[in-house]
C-alpha cells in the first residue's frame, strides 16, 4: 500500500469507496431481484381488527376458524393466537395449491413460522396478519408461537397438517379440519 | 512528568467500567445456565418463571448495562487523554454515573422480584411493575448528561484551540454522543407516554402498533451506540498497538459520520415481518440499511491498510508476509484480527437478516440470537476487553502485566463464540425458535436438533471460564507494582499525514443533526402518524406483576 503522499492515500481510498458502493448496489439489486423474482415479501396488509371484540362478531369468532375453500377456490385458514393457545390446534391445508393464512390475537403479541418453510409473521393485536405460501412437503408441520407471550410461550404451539391434494376433502360447507378429513 | 495523580475522569472510568463488567460476568452465568436449560440435559432450578427472569436479566445486564457504563466510562477517559485537558463539570459526570447506578439497582430488584419478566424489549401491552421502566429511564437520563458532557468537552477544546482539528477519538465519541441523543427518542417516547402510563394503571390500553414502531425506531441505533467503542479503538488504538499508524484520518471522521447517519433512518428493518407497517417504507428502511454497510467496509480496508504499514515497518514482505510480522503477541492487536474475522461470518449473517425476504427464513429464530451473539457479544466485547487490557495501567498506573493471560482469555472468548455460535445459526435455520425454556425434545423435528444444542452449551462453558478469567486479569492489575507515568506507552495512533486543518464538516456535527433530521422525517414520519390517522384499534393491557 503507496502512502508517501496525501494524494496517494486519497487516491487508494476513493477507488476503494467506489468498490464499496459497488457492492451495496449489488446487494441491493439482489434483494429486488429475490423480491420481484420469488414474489418474496413480507406480510404488510396493515388491516386492522379490534382485539376486545375479534371473538364475537366477524371472521374470527369460532365457528369460523379453521380452513375453508372459499369462492375462487381460494383455501384461506383461519387461526387466533391466543395465551397460550392457538385456537384450532390443528389445521389441514392442501400440498401445491396456494393456501392463504390469516392470523389475529384479542391479547399480547404472539408470532409464527412453520418448521421447514419461509412462513413467518408477527402477530399484533390491533391487526390481521395475512401470508399467502405454498407448501410443497406433505406431513405434520410444527407451527410454535415464536415472540415471547408470557410465562405459558414455551408451551404454544399448533400443528399445520399438510395433505397431498387429492386427500383433501372439504366438507359440503368448503370446511376441511384435522380430525375429520 | 513525574507520577500522574489520578483524576476525576480517571476514577470515574474505573467506576463506571467495574460496573459495567460486573453486570456482564453476572450475565453470563446466568447465560450459560440458560443454554443448558434449552438443552435436553436436566438443568437444576429450572421453571418457566425462572427462565424468563433470567433472560430478562441477561438481556438487560447485556445490552443496557454493561454497554451504557462501558460507553461512558470510556468516553470520559477520551476526553481527557485524547483533548489533554481536564474533564469539565466532573460533578455532574458522578451525578449521571449515580443514576446509572441507582435505576440499575431498580430494575434489578423488580427482575428477581418476578415482577418484570417481560425481556429487555419489554413489548407492551405485556407490562412489568412500573419501577423496571422507572430504573431504565434514570439509567438512560445519566446516559444524557453523559453526552452533554462530551458535547461540552469537545466545544471546550474548539473554542480554546481555534482551527485544530478535534482528535480522532474524541471526535468519534462526541458522534456516538449525538448518535445516542437521536437513538434514546424513540423508546423514551414510547416509555413515558405509553408504558409507564399503562404499568401505573392510568391507562387501560395501549396502541402497539405504535408501540412497536417507536421501539423499532431506537432498537437498531443502540447497536452502533454498543459497537462505537470497537471503531474507536480500531481506529485510534489498534494501529499504535500494531507499531504503525492509522492510514487515512479523513477516512475515519467520514466512517463516524456514516453511522451516525445511517444507523438511525433502517430500525424498521426489525418490523419485516409485522403487519402494521406498509411494504413501501420496509423497503425504503431496506435501502438505507444497505448503505450502513458502507461505513463497515471502509472500516475494514483503513484498519488492514494501517495493519498493513506496521506490518511492512517490521519487516514482513511480499502480499501477505506483512500479516505474519505483525505483533500479535499485544492483546490489542490479536482481539482486533478476531474481531474482523467474527466480523466477517456476523456481517454475511447480517446481509440475510436484512433482505426484505429472506428474513422470513429466520426472523424469530435461533439464526437471530446467535447472530448478535456473534457480532456483539464476539467483536464487540472482544473489543472492550482489549481496550480494558489498554487503559488499565494508565487508569490505575500499575505495571501491565504479563499479557499471558490475557491473550488465553481472548483466545478462549473467541473459540467459545465460534462453538457458540455456529451450531446456533444451524438451529435456527431448522426452524428451532427463541426465547424457549425448555424443547419438548419428544417431538421427531426437535429430537434431532438436542445434540446441537448440547455443542452450543460447551461453547457457553468456554465464554464463561473466558468471562471470569477477564475479571481476574483486571484484578490482577490493582495489585500490581505501582510505575511512574513515563512508563505507559501514548494509546493513540497518529495519521500517516496527521491533518492539520479539516473541514468544519468534519470537524463538528451541525450539519450532519440536520440531515439526520431529515432522514428520519422522511423515514418515520408516515409510519409514526399513520396510528393516529388510522385510528388504530389498542390492545388491553396485561400485568405481568407477582408471580402471573
Ligand atoms: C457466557 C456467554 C453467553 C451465553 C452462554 C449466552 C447465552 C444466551 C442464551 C441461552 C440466551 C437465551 C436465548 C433464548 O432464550 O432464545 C441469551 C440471550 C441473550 N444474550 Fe446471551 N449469552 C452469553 C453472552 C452474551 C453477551 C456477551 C451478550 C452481549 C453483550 C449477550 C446478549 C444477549 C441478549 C441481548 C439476549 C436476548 C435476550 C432476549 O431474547 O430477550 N449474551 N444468551
Ligand atoms: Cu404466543
Ligand atoms: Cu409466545
Amino acid at each position: 500500500m503507496r502512502a508517501d503522499t496525501e494524494q496517494e492515500i486519497l487516491k487508494t481510498e476513493l477507488w476503494w469507496t467506489a468498490l464499496v458502493i459497488a457492492i451495496v448496489t449489488a446487494i441491493m439489486l439482489a434483494i429486488i431481484y429475490a423480491g420481484v423474482v420469488h414474489h418474496i415479501n413480507p406480510p404488510s396488509n396493515i388491516e386492522t381488527i379490534d382485539p376486545k371484540t375479534l371473538h364475537l362478531t366477524g371472521e374470527f369468532t369460532e365457528s369460523n376458524l379453521g380452513t375453508r375453500v372459499e369462492a375462487g377456490d381460494q383455501v384461506t385458514s383461519r387461526v387466533v393466537a391466543t395465551q397460550f393457545a392457538f385456537q384450532p390446534q390443528c389445521i389441514v391445508v392442501p400440498s401445491n395449491r396456494t393456501v392463504t393464512l390469516r392470523f389475529a390475537t384479542p391479547d399480547v403479541i404472539h408470532g409464527i413460522l412453520v418448521t421447514g418453510t419461509n412462513v413467518n409473521t408477527m402477530i399484533i393485536p390491533g391487526y390481521v396478519s395475512q401470508v399467502h405460501t405454498v407448501f410443497t412437503k406433505t406431513g405434520d408441520l410444527l407451527m410454535p408461537c415464536h415472540e415471547f407471550c408470557g410465562l405459558g410461550h414455551s408451551q404454544m404451539w399448533a400443528t399445520v397438517r399438510v395433505v397431498p391434494e387429492d386427500q383433501f376433502r372439504p366438507g359440503p360447507d368448503g370446511r376441511a379440519s384435522c380430525d375429520a378429513r | 512528568m513525574g507520577e500522574r495523580a489520578v483524576t476525576h475522569a480517571r476514577r470515574l472510568t474505573l467506576a463506571h467500567l467495574w460496573v459495567a463488567f460486573a453486570a456482564f460476568a453476572v450475565a453470563a452465568v446466568l447465560g450459560v445456565w440458560q443454554m443448558w436449560a434449552r438443552s435436553p440435559l436436566p438443568a437444576p432450578y429450572l421453571t418457566a418463571e425462572s427462565y424468563f427472569t433470567s433472560v430478562t436479566a441477561h438481556g438487560v445486564s447485556m445490552a443496557y448495562v454493561l454497554t451504557t457504563f462501558m460507553v461512558m466510562g470510556f468516553g470520559y477517559y477520551v476526553a481527557e487523554t485524547a483533548l489533554g485537558r481536564p474533564l469539565p463539570l466532573p460533578r455532574f459526570a458522578w451525578l449521571g454515573f449515580w443514576l446509572g447506578i441507582i435505576g440499575s439497582a431498580m430494575t434489578a430488584v423488580t427482575i428477581f422480584a418476578g415482577n418484570a419478566t417481560v425481556l429487555f424489549t419489554f413489548y407492551p401491552p405485556l407490562t412489568a411493575s412500573p419501577f423496571f421502566y422507572i430504573g431504565l429511564v434514570l439509567v438512560v437520563v445519566g446516559s444524557w448528561i453523559w453526552c452533554g458532557l462530551m458535547l461540552w468537552a469537545m466545544l471546550d477544546f474548539k473554542r480554546a484551540n481555534p482551527g485544530v482539528p478535534v482528535p480522532l477519538a474524541m471526535f468519534a465519541t462526541v458522534a456516538n454522543a449525538v448518535l445516542w441523543l437521536w437513538t434514546t427518542v424513540g423508546v423514551a417516547a414510547e416509555l413515558l407516554f405509553q408504558i409507564i402510563p399503562a404499568a401505573f394503571g392510568w391507562n387501560e390500553s395501549v396502541d402497539v402498533g405504535l408501540s412497536r414502531t417507536l421501539f423499532s425506531w431506537t432498537l437498531h441505533a443502540i447497536v452502533y451506540f454498543w459497537l462505537l467503542p470497537a471503531y474507536i479503538a480500531f481506529y485510534t488504538m489498534a494501529p499504535q498497538a500494531a507499531g504503525g499508524r492509522l492510514y487515512s484520518d479523513t477516512m475515519g471522521r467520514l466512517t463516524f459520520i456514516l453511522f451516525l447517519i445511517y444507523s438511525l433512518p433502517v430500525g424498521m428493518h426489525h418490523l419485516f415481518m409485522d403487519p402494521q407497517q406498509s411494504s413501501a417504507f420496509k423497503f425504503l428502511q431496506m435501502s438505507f440499511t444497505a448503505l450502513v454497510a458502507a461505513p463497515t467496509l471502509l472500516t475494514v480496508f483503513t484498519i488492514s491498510a494501517s495493519l498493513e504499514i506496521a506490518g511492512r515497518l517490521r519487516g514482513g514482505k511480499g502480499y501477505f508476509g506483512w500479516i505474519a510480522a505483525l505483533p500479535w503477541e499485544r492483546p490489542m492487536v490479536l482481539a482486533t484480527g478476531m474481531a474482523f474475522f467474527m466480523l466477517w461470518f456476523g456481517g454475511g449473517g447480517g446481509l440475510i437478516n436484512m433482505s426484505f425476504g429472506m428474513n422470513a427464513m429466520v426472523h424469530n429464530t435461533s439464526w437471530v440470537t446467535a447472530h448478535f451473539h456473534l457480532i456483539f457479544g464476539g467483536t464487540v466485547v472482544i473489543m472492550y476487553f482489549a481496550i480494558a487490557y489498554a487503559i488499565w495501567p494508565t487508569l490505575t498506573n500499575r505495571l501491565p502485566m504479563s499479557p499471558r493471560l490475557q491473550r488465553l482469555q481472548l483466545w478462549l472468548w473467541f473459540i467459545g463464540m465460534m462453538v457458540m455460535t455456529l451450531p446456533w445459526h444451524y438451529l435456527g435455520l431448522q426452524g428451532q425458535w427463541r426465547r424457549v425454556a425448555t424443547f419438548n425434545y419428544s417431538d421427531p423435528i426437535i429430537a434431532g436438533w438436542g445434540p446441537w444444542v448440547i455443542v452450543s452449551l460447551v461453547g457457553g462453558i468456554i465464554l464463561l471460564a473466558s468471562a471470569l478469567l477477564f475479571v481476574w486479569n483486571l484484578l490482577q492489575f490493582h495489585s500490581a507494582r505501582a510505575v511512574v507515568a513515563t512508563d505507559l506507552r501514548p494509546i493513540y495512533a497518529l495519521a500517516v499525514h496527521p491533518p492539520e486543518r479539516v473541514p468544519a464538516a468534519l470537524n463538528g456535527f451541525a450539519l450532519w443533526n440536520v440531515l439526520v433530521l431529515v432522514l428520519m422525517v422522511a423515514a418515520y414520519g408516515y409510519p409514526i402518524a399513520q396510528f393516529f390517522i388510522i385510528d388504530a384499534p389498542e390492545a388491553i393491557v396485561h400485568r405481568v406483576n407477582g408471580r402471573g
